[in-house]
């Protein structure tokens, strides 16, 4: 009898309607790794298949939209940014912004333009999104290297420009922006999934934050000259990020440990959240998607 | 659906086990209706009520209107498989097959009920899943193989095998987007053959491919389940495949399953179900009103009171008829049995001792036919009204049709199929 009752609880595992509240089967997603590897290299591989320009676009992108800010905010507006190239300014800061765009956008889709796949097949699905923040911070490493590029330029050519030596901490920065991209990315994922409401607002709702992150101008600036809506950055902790990552690469700007402590508990908040949203979605959303 | 738990725990090894499943599904366009239930489920949640909608919900009929907004796609589904075995799913579209696979493979979760599993379950829903038009075949093979759960190693120690399976190895280092569809199904099924999981799921695969390919197919999912005795669970409009490739079947119809047993009969039950409608119970209204006779309803019950009859019950023909006119004693039914092959079985009537005699008015006339009469199968029966024993005024064949199904058979007795489609019984006797 006893046997028949050891044999009977003896399962491999159970299929249940929802998911227990914290099980996050990290351990099958390190069996599927692989996956997660031939993910990255898909995405990396196939996106600028059948172009001319090929990886180059990853260039052109971020470049174009240095000079036209350049020209916007500061030969026309005016916006001061001290001994340093505007240009070199703004290359920083869009260079880290778009590594969160990137983020927030592939991973904000992982549901609706994977239901094909997922409507067919199991794997862990956090795959996904993994996939598409470490195929992203490939693109963050070309992007970099140009800025590392007129870096030097500007710097050969005598731009009074130096690096923070905190500047050794810049990748811990890289990888918060990664992870703020991918909890935003899944909560909003899990949202789309029965209301695609979320991805009209996301849509501008990122191109509206840009301004309030600090791209394209030292927070100082805004502090000083609006100091009633100063709060909206302060408490944006993208706006953090960006500025310590001028900060450190620009020796620019200030840094504020309160900001970035902020930054780090918000991160790491938002980041669990949408893992339990997520993980809470991923059983069903085929149903809705 | 086992009579005995405990006897069944110790002589079977069960892999898999369903209990209870069921799959609400909601019907119609997401929109502010959905917002609304949504937040009315929310707030019974948070008041730690159960969820209102899960009270509702209709048999999935899609023929016919509902009245709710949710339909049962599954209903209390429960089974069990061995290891090694291959189940055959079978059932019409909408009967929730595909549904029942999506939970065991876990693309979705089934809304109440488990499903214990022993062993790994892959699936192979629609081959292809996941192919990337740009990358070539064989990182389509690697990266196909990796979703269906195989490491980078095991695929590696495959990729020969697998491309020499699919034939296409000259294209192999080409865009999969250059393939033709038959190429990539070949590639897609070659990678999927060579996994190994314990338990393999397969929902149509053999739609597509040409005939040889298909053979190959079949032959390399009998060596899966015979050979290497993996457990297979297979979904298929294709009764050959089914009938070839399975050891059992259930059958589902609108969500539930009503038929659970040997193959064999697992497609008649199928067949005879979808072909001629109404089973073994015909009602008819005016139909066949005529001058001398009206004929009511013919029905086929079991003792067992069951839609299924089994070959173990005695079974009983009624033929319920009303006759208009005074001389009702000159008429006599016959019938004519026909298995499902169309051959003429042998013709019966009530007339040949005279101790049934039709009168006026409504005659509810009973044949009973033993038990064990009648080989598990289908069969149709032709009426014939005769008068006065020498031709016949109303005739209709298969006027109804019926299967008989494998009854319970004793433990250690043979299990399969005797010829022929009946079984008298004669009076046998030892003479010395």
């Amino acid at each position: 009898m006893e046997q028949t009752d050891k044999y009977e609880e003896d399962w491999l595992f159970e299929i249940t309607p929802k998911n227990r509240f914290f099980s996050f089967n990290l351990k099958e997603v390190w069996q599927y790794r692989d996956l997660l590897l031939l993910f990255v290299k898909r995405d990396v591989v196939t996106v600028y298949k059948q172009t001319v320009l090929g990886p180059l676009w990853y260039l052109i992108q971020p470049l174009f939209t240095s000079i036209t800010f350049t020209i916007i905010f500061n030969t026309v507006a005016g916006i001061e940014t001290g001994t340093v190239p505007p240009f070199l300014f703004n290359l920083a800061g869009i260079t880290v912004w778009n590594y969160f765009t990137a983020c927030l956008n592939g991973t904000s889709n992982t549901f609706a333009s994977n239901a094909g796949i997922f409507g067919k097949v199991y794997f862990p699905r956090l795959i996904v999104p993994l996939s598409v923040v470490i195929s992203n911070l490939l693109k963050f490493g070309i992007q970099f290297f140009i800025f590392i590029a007129f870096y030097l330029y500007f710097y050969c050519s005598g731009a009074a420009i130096s690096l923070n030596p905190l500047v050794l901490f810049f990748p811990f920065l890289v990888v918060m922006m990664g992870i703020l991209g991918l909890g935003l990315g899944m909560i909003i994922s899990s949202l789309v999934t029965k209301y695609r409401d979320f991805s009209y607002l996301i849509g501008f709702g990122v191109q509206l934050l840009m301004y309030l992150s600090a791209v394209v101008y030292p927070m100082a600036l805004i502090s000083e000259k609006m100091p009633k809506y100063a709060w909206l950055i302060h408490y944006n902790p993208l706006a953090y990020i960006i500025e310590t990552a001028r900060y450190l690469l620009l020796d620019i700007g200030q840094i504020s440990i309160p900001g970035l402590a902020y930054t780090f508990v918000l991160i790491i908040l938002l980041f669990f959240i949408g893992l339990l949203i997520f993980n809470r979605t991923e059983k069903n959303f085929i149903d809705t998607v | 659906m086992s009579h005995n738990p405990q006897l069944t725990t110790h002589n079977r090894d069960i892999i898999l086990k369903a209990e209870n499943i069921s799959k609400q599904y909601r019907l119609g366009v997401v929109g502010t209706g959905t917002l609304t239930h949504d937040l009315n489920r929310w707030w019974h949640r948070i008041r730690g009520k159960e969820d209102p909608y899960l009270k509702i919900g209709e048999t999935n009929d899609r023929t016919t209107k509902g009245e709710s907004d949710y339909v049962w796609a599954l209903q209390d589904i429960n089974f069990e498989v061995e290891r090694g075995e291959v189940l055959g799913i079978i059932g019409k579209n909408g009967a929730g097959k595909s549904t029942l696979l999506k939970i065991l493979s876990k693309v979705t979760a089934p809304t109440t009920g488990t499903i214990k599993s022993r062993g790994r379950i892959a699936s192979l829903l629609e081959v292809g899943t996941g192919f990337n038009g740009e990358l070539t075949g064989r990182e389509n093979v690697y990266l196909n193989g990796a979703i269906l759960g195989m490491t980078k190693k095991e695929i590696t120690a495959k990729l020969d095998e697998i491309i020499d399976f699919s034939g296409c190895e000259r294209y192999i280092d080409t865009p999969v987007k250059r393939y033709s569809s038959g190429m990539t199904v070949r590639l897609a099924f070659a990678v999927a053959a060579f996994l190994e999981p314990e338990i393999l799921v397969i929902d149509e695969v053999l739609a597509v491919g040409d005939a040889e390919f298909q053979k190959k197919a079949i032959g390399k999912m009998q060596d899966i389940s015979k050979g290497e005795g993996r457990t297979v669970l297979f979904v298929s409009h294709n009764m050959a495949a089914v009938k070839s490739l399975c050891t059992r079947g259930i059958v589902l119809e609108h969500g539930k399953v009503v038929f659970e047993g040997g193959i064999e009969n697992a497609v008649s039950y199928y067949l005879s179900g979808s072909n001629v409608g109404s089973l073994s119970s015909k009602k008819f209204d005016n139909e066949f009103d005529k001058e001398i006779f009206r004929l009511n309803e013919i029905s086929l019950k079991g003792e067992n009171e069951n839609r299924v009859i089994a070959e173990d019950t005695v079974i009983d023909l009624v033929t319920d008829i009303t006759f208009k006119s005074e001389d009702a004693h000159r008429y006599h039914l016959t019938y004519h049995l026909y298995n499902e092959l169309g051959e003429a079985m042998f013709s019966f009537h009530h007339s040949f001792d005279d101790s049934v005699i039709l009168k006026k008015g409504e005659n509810l006339i009973s044949c009973k036919f033993p038990k064990h009469f009648f080989q598990p199968g289908n069969f149709s029966l032709s009426l014939f009204v005769v008068e006065d024993k020498k031709s016949f005024v109303f005739s209709e064949s298969d006027i109804i049709t019926f299967t008989v199904v494998d009854g319970k058979r004793d433990l250690g007795v043979y299990m399969g199929r005797e010829p022929g489609s009946i079984k008298p019984q004669f009076e046998w006797s030892l003479k010395n």
